[in-house]
């Protein structure tokens, strides 16, 4: 039987391994001649899109990665922030949107668990998961089937492992049908000095494999995850991973107790490109060289070759360096946990990464090149063109205010999710002090009575119409929705979602979010530590609405203080906070009440504001000066009112009247917030010359407004509540 | 040997998921589906040659972990394989 | 008092359990492994919520076969007071402790919200401290938490003063026969219960009406 490195090396095989013939002729130079079999796979791996970040990398270096706040920014498992005490956050998003639309149950499961071992890789225990989700149409035939299968693996993997799902979002778009999206993110906490990197160093330490056996899963899935969709992709199943989070689970414990003591070098999670990534990344960032023996590899199943066994991509797998001679403890350790432990290889002072197998050396690669020699491209972008200004005239014959309100309530962008939510295990931990209902999740530090809020955000619409604004507009409704809580922001990690960078137009989305996230960033002390690019996410040509996702985190140091974005009882003042011009350009009123669909463009942020602003309702807070906060977004200021009394059925009298654009305008830098009378003079005070306007009052279990509308709190909980329950069974 | 077993719900057991699949089935347009029962299928391969040992072996199995006979019900086919 | 909490893999609220019981005796219990043949003498055993053994083949029931579970289970008849919370109940349920079995829900997915309950016994070990009847809000978090059983253990149950927790009617998440969410041993030092008391045990995380459990059974043992 012929070797599969001797096959030749064909212009058609290389296309295959999606590597362009420039980008082969590279990998001959670097290699100093063809590639074999093996090495081409593993090339064409690690020069993926996925890996490699070829054509977002550029723009990526613009963004603002630093601050005091900041142990560890991009180019790690996560990011890693202080948050006092010697206690530091670690976290990060990641997109699995291809998995998850060929199988959702299992693609998004094991989204989920790869997120979480990025962050314990790290060393931090996995405190709290978030998602960010984009599905088709409502009324798209494949897409109830989406959102329960990918609900449901969410929920069977997080669940599992017994941390908490607290928080996400959800976003229907036809944009979507073809492409939906999976945004998992997780957040740890660790001490800051036990927090563990990639880098492996120590010529001769022993490199050890632990967790699951290796089989045929998910081969070239980064690969996939950089390639466009046709119908023919439905046949893919094959290359979908299977996650079992109860061996994860085991993983967490045995990596959590191995990491109490000395032993580790490095670790890293065998993710994307599964042992062939983990084992290049840790032996390059530590600047040696690496020989592995897949002989020793763990496998389930029989006759796999190299090549398979170097980029599978089976779960719950994990590669460590480890300081020679402390082999018998670690495994001691994940023998009691039921794991596989193998040492399959040791670190050299060559600079290359040597495969052996069956008595045959199967690849000998300069790891530099492996890991950083990815061409950079600088593609082709042009900014995306100005939109047109929302046209008054298209409000003739519009609906009036109260049967926009209940549309609104109704739609598939406010309606309640709890369909979904409720299917997460979102108490397990025993710190979760707000769930998913809230502006941010607010998750307890264990043992501490300070805690870490978290939001996920991004319109999708705003960045379509305006790719500047609506990447300021992630950022800022990330802060905001973290200052609604009364904690302050720190820092965020991304997941961006785009079409294919080949054609400018879609990269010139993608240049223009991240000119606006960084300008976001920047203004408001809220770097980017981490982050992944999901690229190529089209189907047959129609690429999704630029879908650059915000994970912001933040801490508040006493819990005690924190609120709510409910009312909490009759007699309060209510407050508007931010100025409203009746912005109505890409708003959900738009799109949703006047079923108009024309590219306008979205509401402008001022980032001075949203800090002037984000910084006065953290200041209220702390001082106990407000009962109750909600930022403004979607459907405005209306729809915000009728949220806000939802949670525990109070009603409110509200004052002024106005038009539309008063009603349902997005203007940003907005929040909503109820003060006990008796301290609305210090709030006021507080508030010096912010523009903030008295609404009116607390009352009852009506929400009335205008002149002389009123709707009860229990018919708006009704519609709001029926959407989701309506869809999945209908 | 090959043992197969297979485990089913008791009658008059409520089965979610059988009634669910009943369901699509007749969403999708197959008619005449009266009702559907879900269960399990659990093969074992065991060194035990002699058909009675096994078959004394498998039952213990099924009472003890693979089958709870508060609900289910089990029947082992034998095979030689 | 010796207060024990059994670890198997996959288990999950075994740290929250922990932290309550720890609150109610003020020393940390014994954190048991499902390994292990021995356990020391003790005055209360929880077997805690999460996925023991992944939840494969049936929830609890590899458990159930787990050498710890034999000195769980000597114990139990020894006269320690146990409490299954969620799957700890079906593992309860599985190896013999309590009666019948718990399916999988009614709505087919995983729920987790607060559930509105009723104690319906205040007698047994860990509901000596509400009253009869009280109304009381503590949340569930399962796939598999519709209890069942035949006509004839249900009548039992019932003549016997043994269903011990009951959700508010039109509360029920799971389909559950009775509206059963918890039950007892006819000593009722035995107790297996879907709702999470540990979850909803101090005020900071939204309330303290699981709080009682704890404190109660060691009331009742100290």
């Amino acid at each position: 039987m012929s070797h599969i490195n001797d096959t030749p090396i064909t212009e058609a095989l290389v296309a295959e391994h999606g590597l362009t013939p420039d980008e082969f002729q590279k990998v001959c130079e670097h290699m100093g001649r063809v590639p074999n079999y093996t090495e081409l796979g593993v090339f064409s791996v690690m020069w993926s899109e996925h890996c490699s970040y070829k054509s977002s990398r550029k723009w990526l270096k613009k963004l603002p990665v630093s601050g005091p706040q900041v142990i560890q920014g991009p180019g790690e498992n996560a990011g890693v922030i202080d948050i006092g005490d010697g206690d530091a956050a670690v976290f990060k998003m990641e997109s699995h949107n291809h998995p998850s639309f060929i199988e959702p149950y299992q693609g998004a499961a094991t989204g989920v668990g790869g997120i979480m071992r990025d962050v314990f890789t790290m060393g931090a225990r996995p405190v709290a998961n978030l998602n960010a989700l984009r599905f088709g149409a409502p009324e798209h035939p494949k897409t109830r089937h989406l959102v329960a299968g990918v609900v449901s693996g969410i929920g069977g993997y997080g669940n599992c492992m017994g941390v908490p799902t607290v928080g996400g979002e959800i976003n229907f778009d036809p944009s979507y049908n073809g492409n939906n999206l999976v945004n998992a993110m997780c957040v740890g906490v660790a001490r800051t000095d036990k927090i563990f990197y990639a880098a492996a160093t120590g010529i001769g330490s022993p490199v050890v494999y632990v967790g699951s056996k290796t089989g045929r899963d998910g081969i070239h899935g980064a690969t996939m995850a950089s390639a466009e969709f046709d119908d023919a992709s439905e046949e893919k199943r094959p290359t979908v991973q299977v996650g079992d989070p109860f061996t994860e689970k085991l993983l967490l414990e045995a990596c959590q107790e191995l990491m109490a003591s000395d032993a580790i070098i490095g670790i890293q999670d065998m993710g994307a490109a599964g042992l062939t990534s983990s084992s290049v990344e840790m032996a390059d960032k530590g600047g040696v060289g690496i020989v592995l023996n897949l002989d020793k590899v763990p496998v389930r199943e029989t006759h796999m070759t190299g090549y398979e066994m170097l980029l599978s991509e089976s779960q719950e797998r994990m590669l460590m360096v480890l300081k020679p001679g402390r082999e018998p403890e670690a495994k001691a350790i994940f023998d009691r946990w039921g794991l596989d432990f193998a040492v399959i290889g040791e670190l050299t002072d060559t600079g290359r990464m040597v495969v052996h197998h069956q008595g045959r050396e199967i690849a000998d690669m300069p790891l530099g090149p492996l890991a950083d020699g990815a061409p950079e491209y600088d593609r082709p972008h042009v900014p995306t063109p100005k939109a047109d200004d929302f046209n008054d005239a298209w409000l003739d014959g519009a609906p009036d205010t109260l049967s926009a309100l209940k549309k609104l309530m109704g739609s598939s962008e406010v309606a309640s999710r709890r369909w979904v939510y409720e299917q997460y295990d979102s108490m397990v931990m025993g710190d979760t002090v707000a769930g998913p209902s809230g502006d941010a999740a607010l998750v307890r530090v264990h043992g501490t009575n300070k805690g870490l809020a978290m939001s996920t955000d991004v319109n999708p619409r705003y960045c379509f119409a305006d790719p500047v604004e609506g990447g300021k507009q992630a950022v800022a409704e990330a802060y905001r929705n973290i200052c609604a809580i009364g904690a302050k922001p720190l820092a965020i990690t991304n997941c961006l979602n785009f079409g294919n960078p080949e054609r400018p137009e879609i990269m010139g989305q993608f240049v223009g979010c991240l000119e606006g996230m960084g300008d976001a960033g920047k203004t408001l002390d809220f770097p980017i530590v981490s982050g992944n690019v999901s690229l190529y996410n089209e189907t047959n040509g129609t690429g999704i609405l630029p879908t650059p996702a915000i994970g912001g985190v933040g801490l508040i140091q006493d819990l005690d203080k924190a609120v709510g974005n409910s009312f909490t009882q009759d007699g309060q003042i209510i407050y508007l906070l931010g100025e409203t011009n009746g912005h109505l350009g890409a708003s959900l009123y738009q799109r949703d009440v006047l079923d108009n669909h024309q590219i306008v463009g979205p509401p402008r942020v001022d980032l001075a504001q949203e800090k002037a602003h984000g910084s006065f309702v953290r200041d209220a807070i702390d001082q106990g000066l407000i009962a109750a906060a909600h930022d403004l977004s979607d459907g405005g200021l209306l729809v915000a009112l009728a949220e806000m009394s939802l949670g525990h059925g109070i009603g409110a009298q509200i004052e002024p009247d106005g038009d539309t654009g008063f009603w349902f305008g997005e203007d940003q830098a907005r929040y909503l917030m109820s003060v006990a009378p008796e301290k609305a003079d210090a709030f006021e005070a507080l508030a010096k010359d912010l523009p903030l306007k008295r609404l009116g009052k607390t009352a009852g279990h009506t929400l009335t407004f205008g002149s002389s509308l009123s709707i009860s709190v229990a018919e708006l909980n009704e519609i709001y509540e029926g959407w989701f329950p309506a869809l999945m069974s209908s | 040997m090959k043992a197969t077993i297979h485990i089913t719900l008791k009658n008059g057991v409520l089965d979610p998921q059988g009634k669910a699949i009943e369901n699509a089935l007749g969403s999708l347009g197959f008619g005449g589906v009266d009702e559907v029962r879900q269960g399990k299928l659990i093969e074992v391969r065991l060194d035990e040659t002699d058909a009675d040992k096994a078959r004394a072996t498998l039952t213990d199995m099924c009472e003890k972990l693979l089958a709870n006979t508060v609900i289910e019900n089990y029947d082992i086919h034998l095979s030689e394989a | 008092m010796q207060a024990a909490v059994i670890v198997f893999p996959g288990s999950n609220c075994d740290r929250d359990v922990a932290v309550c019981l720890e609150a109610a005796t003020g020393q940390a219990p014994l954190m048991a492994w499902h390994g292990d043949a021995n356990l020391p003498k003790c005055d209360l055993i929880v077997l805690p919520g999460g996925f023991s053994y992944g939840d494969y083949l049936r929830c609890g029931a590899m458990a159930a076969n787990s050498p710890i579970l034999r000195e769980v289970v000597a114990q139990a008849h020894k006269g320690a007071a146990v409490l299954g919370i969620c799957n700890g109940f079906q593992v309860l349920t599985e190896c013999g402790l309590l009666p019948g079995v718990l399916m999988q829900n009614k709505g087919l997915n995983f729920v987790c919200r607060n559930t509105q309950l009723t104690i319906a016994n205040n007698k047994t070990a860990f509901t000596s401290l509400y009253g009869a009847g009280e109304e009381i809000t503590i949340p569930v978090a399962h796939n598999e938490g519709n209890y069942f059983a035949d006509d004839d253990t249900l009548k039992q149950l019932q003549d016997e003063d043994r269903i011990a927790l009951t959700y508010a009617k039109g509360d029920n998440p799971n389909g559950a026969c009775l509206d059963i969410a918890g039950i007892s041993d006819t000593s009722g030092r035995i107790v297996g219960m879907m709702p999470h008391p540990e979850r909803r045990a101090e005020a900071a995380l939204g309330g303290d009406d699981g709080k009682r459990m704890f404190t109660g059974v060691v009331e009742m043992l100290s």
